[in-house]
C-alpha cells in the first residue's frame, strides 16, 4: 500500500513537470535534448551558470547572436564544454536556452565573411544529427568568430583531433549499472538454450572466427567448431547463421547472417548447405527453410559482382527464399535528408501530404515493418528462418529484432528491449560508430546512415498500434536517440564488441542503462498491461503508420505544444485520484473499529490493483 | 421456413409505392414465414421482396467463400438473413436495436454496382431492365461494402430482388415513402416521444430564453413567424437584436435579418444571416442592411465584423466533389486493391481536398473566435440562405469558445439550434429522396462533425462525448427514421407530421428525435458514447449544476484582454462603415492571411496551460489535421490491428474509471455519505482486450480469422529511388555519394 502511494506520487509529479511543459514559454523551448539529469539542475537554479556533468569542462564562453528560425535573433552567451555547446539568452523573461550535446553535431561551417553585408550574416552554421540546424551570428570585428569555431571543431569531432570521446571522460555515478543488463549467456537461458538441439560456442571467444561477431553463439548441435569454420568462409565478412531466438513452444528458430559468397561463378559450399540443412531440421517439423533476404531482388544480383550473392534454388533444395525488398543504408540516409527539409525549420503547409509521401521514410518504414511481420508470422507457424542482407548489421538487424519484438513479449519490457539492443544491434556488430560518426568531422561519409533511428521509429509505430503493450513510453525511445549521438554513455560506442573490448568500454565508461534504470519511472508507459504470450502483428499499412511528430519535429515549439498526450495526462490524474481513494479507504478501515469485511466484491481490492503499476526491476 | 423455398419469387405485398404487382392469398402465409425467419421486422416495416440462396462473400473478395441466405428488401431496409444458425454468428459487440449487422436502410445506400461477366457496372435507378447481374455490390454511406451473388438464388426471385433493390434506393421517391411514417403510424406513441430531457429542443420560446439567459445575450425572442405567418423557412421562434422589429422581419421574409446565435461573456455576439435577395439600386436595402447593422452594434455595444462565407470557403458542389473522392478510398473491394492503394495513400489523400476543406473550416473558424474573443467583436456571418456553411461555422466558433457545447446535451442543444432550427436542409442535402436535379446534395452535417471529431482527437478531455458518439450519428444520418435529419425546416417537419389521410382520426405523428438513444442502442452500448477522459468542471454544488447558468460560467481565457485596447478596433469601426460596398454586391476578399490574423490568439492560448473549460483551439498544421480513422476504417479489414488500436487505451481508461467509481463508492458507503454519488458510466464489458480489433466497437472478432496483413506489391513505387538504391552498403572507403 505504501508502496504503491509512493508510486503515485511519483506519477503526480510527473504529471506535474509534464503539465507544465505545454506552456508556449520558451524557458525550456530548446533545451529538449538533455532531457536527463541537467534538465532538473537547470530547473530548481534557473540562474546557474551552465549545467555539468562530473567530469565535465569548460573550454569558453563568448557573447554571441542566436538566430533561432522560430523567434528570430537572441542575444544572448554561449558556453563550450566538452560536452555540450550551451547558448543562454540575456533576456530573462522569456529566457531562453539551447543545450546541445557536442555529439550531436554533424557538420560546422562558417557563414559570410567579415565583409558580408547585412546583418547578423556573419557566424556560424551548425547542422545537427537530430534534425536541426543552428545558426549562430558574430560580430565582424576583429576575426571574432576564429577563436570559437576552431574550440567547436575541436571539441565537437574529437576523434578527428586525437582528443577522447566524452564518454570516456565522463565521472557520472548511477545507482544501477547498466552493463550488467545484457548477458548473453543468461538470454539465451531465459529463451531455453541450450538444449538437445542447440549448443553454445565459444570458437569466437578471441574473435578468431568472426571479428564483428560476439564470443557467445548459438549453433546447431550437430555442427562442430570446425563445420562453423568451414561455414565462415562462404559467408560475407565470416557472418555465420547463429540463434537469435527461439520459439518457446515450437521450437523455430530465428537465425541470422550475412550473404553466401556465391560471386558471379555461382559458387557453392557443401557445408553450408548442410549447415542450413542441419537448422531446418532442428525443430522437426520446418519443411522448408525460409530465408529471408532483406534487399530488393536486383540488389542481391548486383552483389554478385562483387563476390556476394543468394542461396540459389538449386544449392539449397530445402529453402526458399523471400526478398524483402528493404532498401540499403543509402537510400535511407536520402529519405531522412528529405524528410529534414520538409520538417525544419518550417513545416511545409499546402501540400503536407504529399510531401511526406515523396520523402518516401514511411514507406522504408513499412517495408521494415512488413519484413518483419513475415518473419514473425513464418515462426509462429512454426517454421526456422534464417535472416539476411549483405553484411548482416543493417537491416538484418532491423528485422530480427523487430520480429522478436512482435513474437517475445518480454523485449516489450523496459529490461527485456535494453536486452535486445545490447544483443541484436550491439553485440552483434551494428556499426553504430560507421552509421553515427561520432566524434568524426567527415560529415559527408557515406557510411553513416539512419538505420538504427528507423529501427527506433519502427518500435514506435508498434507502441503507436499497440499503446498497451509496451512497458516503455515515448521518452525512453527518444532518450536512446538522443544518447545515440550524444558521447555521454559508452553503450552506442564503436562498430563491434572486439573492439569494445578493446578500448575497455565497460570498464571506461557508463552505460545508457545505468542512467534510465537508476530512474526508471519516467520512462514508464502508464497503459502498460503485462501479457505474456501474444504475438503483436502492427498493421504495415500507410493508414496506420505516422510520422513520429514528437520526435522529427520536436524542435519547432508550435508542433511540440500540441505532443502532450492528453490521454496520458488525463490517465495518471486518475491513476492519482485512484491512489487517494485507497489511502482514503485505508484510513476509513484503519478507524473503523469492527472491521467491515474487505470490500471483496469491489474489483479495486489494493491485491489486484498492483498489477495496474508494473513497477519493474 | 415453411414456403420459404416455393414461392417462386412472388413474395411482394401490396404498398403504395404499388411498384410490383400484388399477388394473392399466399402473401399472409409468406409475410409469416419471413417474420419468423427475421424478427428483427419493426413497427411498420413490409416486406417488399426476397430472394433465397443469395450467397453473400465474406471479407477477402478472391476467395469467392460466403455464406449462403435470404436477401430481402423492405420499406425500411436491404437486409440479409443467413442461413446458418443464428449461434454461429455472434452478435457484434455494440448492436443497434434497429438494425442487425447486414442490414442496410435504403437511404443508406450510396452505390450499386451489377458484375455480369467479370465486368462492374454502376447500376443507375430507372435504367434497369430486365437483364440482372450475377453479383450485386452494395457501397452503403457508412462505408460499409456488401457483395452477394444472384447466381443461385432462382431467376425470379433474382431478378425481382435486384428490380426492387434498386427500385427503392435508387430512384426519387416521395418524403411519404420515407419509413418513418409507416413506422409512426405503427409504433406505439409512447416508444417515440420519449426525449432526453436535457437537451433544447428550440421549438418553443423557453429553449431560447434559457440559452439567452444562459449566455447573457443581449437581445430578445422574436415570435413574429409563430405559425409560420412570414418564413416557412425560419423557426416559428428566433432571437434578434432589440432594435429589430416585427416589420423589419417582415420586410424580406427573414432575409438579411441578423439571427442571434451566441453571446460571448465579453458581450459582443456571434450572429447569422441569410443574403437579401436582389441587391436594388434604390438604396432601400441598402438603408435596410445599415439600420440591421446598427441593431447589432447597438445592443452588444461592440463593433461588428462581417463574414461573408461565400467569398472564402469552397461551394457546396466542392465539397461534393471532395467526398465523393475522398470516400471512394474507404470502399475498398479487395485486399489487392487495398495494399495498391496503399502505396498512394498520402497524395490520395491530399488529391481529395477533403481534409483541406476540413482545414479551412477550422481556420475560419477561429479567425471568427479571434474577434469574438481577442477583439471583442460582434461577427455576423453572412451566407445566401445562412443555412449550410454558416451552421457549420457557427457552430464550431460555439464549441471552441463554450465549454458547454463539449458536453453531450450541450453539443445535441448545439445542433437543434444552429441546424435544426437554424434550417439546415438536411432532406435535399443528404438527398435522401434520390431527386438529383432538385438540390444540390452536399455532406455539410458530416464536414461539421469531422470538424468536431479534429478538435475532440486533439483535446480529448474537453469533450463529456466519445468518437464513437460522433461515428453513431454520422450513421444516424442515413437512418430514415428521425426528425432531426428528415427534413429541410420545421416547417417543413410539422406539415409533413400533419396526419396523413384527411379521413383518419389521428394525432399528428410523432418521429422519433435522434437523440433519443434509447431507440437504437441499449444502456450498455451508450455508455460507449461518453468520453471516460472527459474532465469535469470542478465541482460544484448540485442544485446549481441544475440552473445551468452557473454551471458553464465561461472563464476569462485571455488574461487582461478587456483593459489593453484592441489595436485593431478603429479598423473594425471602418469595417462598418464600409458595409454598403459589401452588400452593394462587392466582396471582400481575405481581409487577412487568416494563419497570421490568429498568430497572435494561438500565442497567446499556448502561454497558459491548456484549461479544457475554456478556450479551444485546433491545430491545423498538416501532420496535425487527421482521417477519422473509426468512421472510415472500421470495416475494412486490412486496416484492422488486431488487438491494439487507440481503443486499448481507451479501455483502460474505463476500466480505471469504474475502479475509481467503485471506490469512490466504498469510501462514501463508509463514510455514511450516501448522499453524493456522481453517476459514473457503467463500463461497457465485451471481449477481452486482446482479442480485440483497433475498430472495436464496430466489428466483432469472429468476423475475420486473424492473420496478419502483409503488404502486396510494393516494389514498384520505390522505382524512382535509382541510382543509390544499387549501390550496396558495402563499406564504401569514403568514396562518398555526396
Amino acid at each position: 500500500m505504501t508502496m504503491l502511494g509512493e508510486f503515485g506520487f511519483r506519477l503526480k509529479t510527473q504529471t506535474m513537470a509534464s503539465a507544465s511543459t505545454p506552456t508556449y514559454n520558451s524557458n525550456n523551448l530548446e533545451n529538449n535534448s538533455s532531457k536527463n539529469a541537467s534538465r532538473e539542475s537547470l530547473r530548481m537554479e534557473p540562474l546557474a551558470d551552465v549545467p555539468q556533468l562530473p567530469g565535465e569542462e569548460r573550454i569558453t564562453d563568448k557573447d554571441i547572436i542566436y538566430i533561432c528560425p522560430f523567434n528570430g535573433a537572441v542575444k544572448g552567451k554561449v558556453s563550450i564544454t566538452n560536452y555540450r555547446l550551451f547558448f543562454k539568452s540575456f533576456e530573462v523573461d522569456p529566457a531562453m536556452t539551447l543545450d546541445v550535446p557536442l555529439g550531436v553535431i554533424s557538420r560546422i561551417e562558417k557563414m559570410g565573411g567579415a565583409s558580408s553585408r547585412g546583418e547578423n550574416s556573419y557566424g556560424l552554421d551548425i547542422t545537427c544529427k537530430d534534425m536541426r540546424n543552428l545558426r549562430f551570428a558574430l560580430k565582424q570585428e576583429g576575426h571574432s568568430r576564429r577563436d570559437i569555431f576552431e574550440l567547436l571543431f575541436r571539441y565537437a569531432f574529437p576523434l578527428s583531433h586525437s582528443l577522447q570521446l566524452f564518454a570516456f571522460l565522463s565521472q557520472e555515478k548511477f545507482s544501477e549499472n547498466g552493463w550488467n543488463v545484457y548477458s548473453a549467456i543468461l538470454e539465451y537461458r531465459r529463451q531455453g538454450l541450450p538444449n538437445n538441439k542447440w549448443r553454445i560456442t565459444f570458437v569466437n571467444e578471441q574473435y578468431e572466427l568472426c571479428d564483428t561477431y560476439p564470443t557467445v553463439l548459438m549453433v546447431p548441435f550437430k555442427a562442430t567448431d570446425e563445420d562453423l569454420r568451414k561455414v565462415s568462409a562462404f559467408r560475407s565478412r565470416n557472418r555465420i547463421p547463429v540463434v537469435s531466438w527461439i520459439h518457446p513452444v515450437n521450437q523455430a528458430v530465428i537465425m541470422r547472417c550475412s550473404q553466401p559468397l556465391v560471386g558471379m561463378s555461382g559458387k557453392r559450399n557443401k557445408d553450408d548447405e548442410r549447415y542450413l540443412d542441419t537448422i531446418r531440421e532442428a525443430n522437426g517439423q520446418t519443411a522448408k527453410l525460409t530465408i529471408y533476404d532483406a534487399r530488393p531482388n536486383v540488389n542481391a544480383v548486383a552483389n554478385k559482382a562483387t563476390g556476394g550473392g543468394y542461396e540459389g534454388e538449386d544449392a539449397y533444395q530445402n529453402a526458399e527464399l523471400v526478398f524483402l525488398d528493404i532498401h540499403n543504408i543509402h537510400v535511407m540516409r536520402e529519405s531522412l535528408k528529405k524528410l529534414k527539409d520538409i520538417v525544419y525549420p518550417q513545416v511545409e503547409e499546402t501540400h503536407w501530404l504529399s510531401s511526406l509521401e515523396s520523402t518516401h521514410w514511411l514507406e522504408h518504414i513499412k517495408l521494415v515493418l512488413a519484413g518483419a511481420i513475415q518473419v514473425a508470422d513464418k515462426l509462429s507457424s512454426g517454421n526456422s528462418v534464417v535472416v539476411h542482407c549483405s553484411d548482416g548489421w543493417d537491416r538484418t538487424a532491423q528485422l530480427t529484432s523487430l520480429s522478436m519484438l512482435m513474437l517475445d513479449s518480454y523485449y516489450r519490457t523496459m529490461t527485456g528491449f535494453q536486452v535486445l539492443v545490447q544483443k541484436e544491434w550491439i553485440s552483434f556488430g551494428h556499426k553504430f560508430s560507421s552509421r553515427i560518426g561520432h566524434g568524426d568531422k567527415n560529415h559527408a561519409d557515406a557510411d553513416r546512415s539512419p538505420i538504427f533511428v528507423q529501427f527506433i521509429d519502427c518500435v514506435w509505430q508498434m507502441t503507436k498500434q499497440f499503446p498497451t503493450a509496451f512497458e516503455f513510453n515515448e521518452l525512453f525511445l527518444m532518450t536512446i536517440l538522443d544518447n545515440l549521438y550524444s558521447c555521454r554513455f559508452g553503450t552506442f560506442l564503436y562498430n563491434c564488441e572486439s573492439v569494445r573490448d578493446n578500448m575497455e568500454v565497460k570498464e571506461k565508461t557508463v552505460s545508457l542503462w545505468s542512467m534510465i534504470n537508476s530512474e526508471n519511472g519516467k520512462y514508464i508507459n502508464p497503459f502498460y498491461t503485462k501479457e505474456s504470450s501474444r504475438v503483436l502483428y502492427p498493421v504495415a499499412s500507410m493508414r496506420h503508420l505516422e510520422l513520429w511528430v514528437s520526435y522529427y519535429i520536436r524542435w519547432n515549439p508550435r508542433i511540440r505544444q500540441q505532443q502532450q498526450n492528453p490521454v496520458e495526462q488525463r490517465y495518471m490524474e486518475m491513476l492519482a485520484l485512484r491512489d487517494q481513494y485507497l489511502k482514503k479507504l485505508e484510513e476509513l478501515q484503519i478507524s473503523d473499529s469492527p472491521r467491515i469485511a474487505n470490500n471483496s466484491n469491489s474489483p479495486a481490492s489494493p491485491t489486484q490493483l498492483v498489477h495496474h503499476v508494473q513497477t519493474p526491476l | 421456413m415453411l414456403s420459404l423455398g416455393s414461392g417462386g419469387g412472388k413474395s411482394t405485398k401490396p404498398s403504395f409505392v404499388s411498384y410490383v404487382t400484388p399477388e394473392d392469398m399466399k402473401i399472409k402465409e409468406k409475410e409469416e414465414g419471413l417474420r419468423s425467419k427475421h424478427p428483427y421486422l419493426l413497427p411498420g416495416e413490409v416486406v417488399f421482396c426476397s430472394a433465397n440462396h443469395v450467397l453473400k462473400y465474406t471479407q477477402e473478395d478472391s476467395s469467392q467463400r460466403g455464406v449462403y441466405g435470404t436477401l430481402l428488401c423492405t420499406n425500411f431496409k436491404i437486409a440479409f438473413i443467413s442461413d446458418e444458425s443464428a449461434s454461429q454468428e455472434t452478435a457484434p459487440p455494440f448492436r443497434n436495436k434497429l438494425l442487425s449487422e447486414n442490414d442496410i436502410p435504403l437511404t443508406c445506400v450510396d452505390n450499386i454496382y451489377g458484375v455480369s461477366d467479370e465486368k462492374k457496372k454502376l447500376i443507375i435507378g430507372g435504367q434497369v431492365k430486365s437483364k440482372y447481374p450475377s453479383k450485386l455490390i452494395i457501397q452503403c454511406k457508412d462505408l460499409r461494402v456488401f457483395h452477394f451473388s444472384l447466381t443461385y438464388a432462382k431467376e425470379e426471385e433474382a431478378k425481382k430482388i435486384f428490380q426492387g433493390i434498386v427500385h427503392h434506393s435508387l430512384e426519387p421517391k416521395s418524403l411519404k415513402c420515407v419509413f418513418a411514417f409507416s413506422y409512426c403510424e405503427t409504433a406505439s406513441p409512447s416508444q417515440a416521444s420519449r426525449k432526453s430531457s436535457l437537451t433544447l429542443m428550440f421549438e418553443t420560446k423557453e429553449d431560447w430564453s434559457v440559452e439567452l439567459g444562459r449566455t447573457k445575450g443581449n437581445c430578445k425572442v422574436s415570435s413574429a413567424n409563430e405559425d409560420y405567418v412570414i418564413s416557412e423557412k425560419l423557426p416559428q421562434f428566433f432571437v434578434v437584436p432589440f432594435a429589430v422589429s416585427d416589420d423589419d422581419i417582415l420586410r424580406f421574409l427573414g432575409k438579411g435579418i441578423p439571427f442571434w446565435c451566441w453571446s460571448h461573456h465579453s458581450g459582443c455576439a456571434l450572429f447569422k444571416m441569410a443574403c437579401l435577395p436582389t441587391i436594388q439600386e434604390d438604396g432601400i436595402s441598402q438603408k435596410y442592411m445599415h439600420r440591421m447593422l446598427d441593431a447589432v452594434t447597438q445592443d452588444q455595444l461592440c463593433p461588428v465584423k462581417i463574414e461573408d462565407l461565400s467569398s472564402c470557403l469552397p461551394a457546396l458542389q466542392d465539397l461534393q466533389l471532395s467526398y465523393n473522392k475522398f470516400k471512394q478510398l474507404f470502399l475498398i473491394d479487395s485486399t489487392t486493391e487495398f495494399w495498391v492503394s496503399d502505396m498512394k495513400w498520402f497524395s490520395s489523400l491530399e488529391n481529395s481536398g477533403w481534409l483541406e476543406i476540413i482545414r479551412q473550416c477550422l481556420m475560419k473558424a477561429v479567425e471568427i473566435v479571434d474577434y469574438l474573443e481577442s477583439a471583442h467583436t460582434s461577427v455576423l456571418i453572412v451566407e445566401e440562405h445562412c443555412s449550410d456553411l454558416c451552421c457549420v461555422l457557427s457552430s464550431l466558433v460555439q464549441i471552441m469558445l463554450d465549454p458547454y457545447y463539449r458536453t453531450c446535451s450541450g453539443f445535441q442543444s448545439l445542433i437543434q439550434k444552429e441546424w435544426v432550427a437554424g434550417g439546415h436542409s438536411f432532406l435535399d442535402r443528404c438527398n435522401h429522396l434520390y431527386q438529383k436535379e432538385k438540390e444540390v446534395p452536399a455532406p455539410v452535417f458530416l464536414l461539421f462533425l469531422e470538424c468536431v471529431w479534429q478538435l475532440l482527437q486533439q483535446h480529448a478531455p474537453a469533450f463529456q462525448f466519445s468518437e464513437t458518439y460522433l461515428t453513431v450519428l454520422s450513421d444516424s444520418i442515413n437512418i430514415p427514421l428521425f426528425s432531426t435529419f428528415l427534413f429541410n425546416s420545421q416547417h417543413h417537419r410539422d406539415t409533413a407530421m400533419k396526419p396523413g389521410h384527411p379521413e383518419a382520426q389521428r394525432s399528428p405523428l410523432n418521429f422519433p428525435s435522434v437523440w433519443d438513444w434509447s431507440l437504437q442502442f441499449d444502456c450498455k452500448a451508450q455508455s460507449l458514447f461518453t468520453n471516460p477522459l472527459y474532465v469535469e468542471k470542478p465541482i460544484q454544488d448540485k442544485a446549481l449544476r441544475k440552473t445551468s447558468h452557473q454551471k458553464h460560467q465561461r472563464q476569462l481565457s485571455l488574461p487582461n484582454t478587456l483593459s489593453k485596447p484592441s489595436p485593431r478596433k478603429g479598423f473594425f469601426k471602418e469595417e462598418t462603415d464600409n458595409l454598403k460596398k459589401i452588400f452593394l454586391g462587392k466582396r471582400i476578399s481575405k481581409w487577412l492571411n487568416p494563419t497570421e490574423s490568429s498568430k497572435e490568439l494561438y500565442e497567446s492560448w499556448q502561454r497558459k496551460p491548456l484549461d479544457y473549460q475554456g478556450l479551444l483551439l485546433p491545430y491545423l498544421d498538416g501532420p496535425s489535421v487527421r482521417v477519422w480513422m473509426q468512421r472510415y476504417l472500421r470495416w475494412v479489414p486490412e486496416a484492422q490491428i488486431f488487438g491494439g488500436g487507440s481503443i486499448t487505451t481507451v479501455n483502460r481508461v474505463l476500466e480505471l474509471a469504474s475502479e475509481i467509481q467503485d471506490l469512490q463508492k466504498e469510501v462514501e458507503r463508509r463514510s455514511c455519505r450516501m448522499n453524493s454519488s456522481t453517476a459514473w458510466t457503467q463500463v461497457y464489458s465485451g471481449p477481452p482486450l486482446s482479442a480485440r480489433l483497433s475498430s472495436f466497437p464496430f466489428t466483432a472478432t469472429h468476423a475475420w480469422s486473424f492473420k496478419p496483413a502483409i503488404p502486396s506489391s510494393i516494389r514498384q513505387s520505390l522505382g524512382s529511388v535509382s541510382s543509390l538504391a544499387d549501390k550496396e552498403d558495402d563499406d564504401c572507403q569514403g568514396s562518398g555519394v555526396l
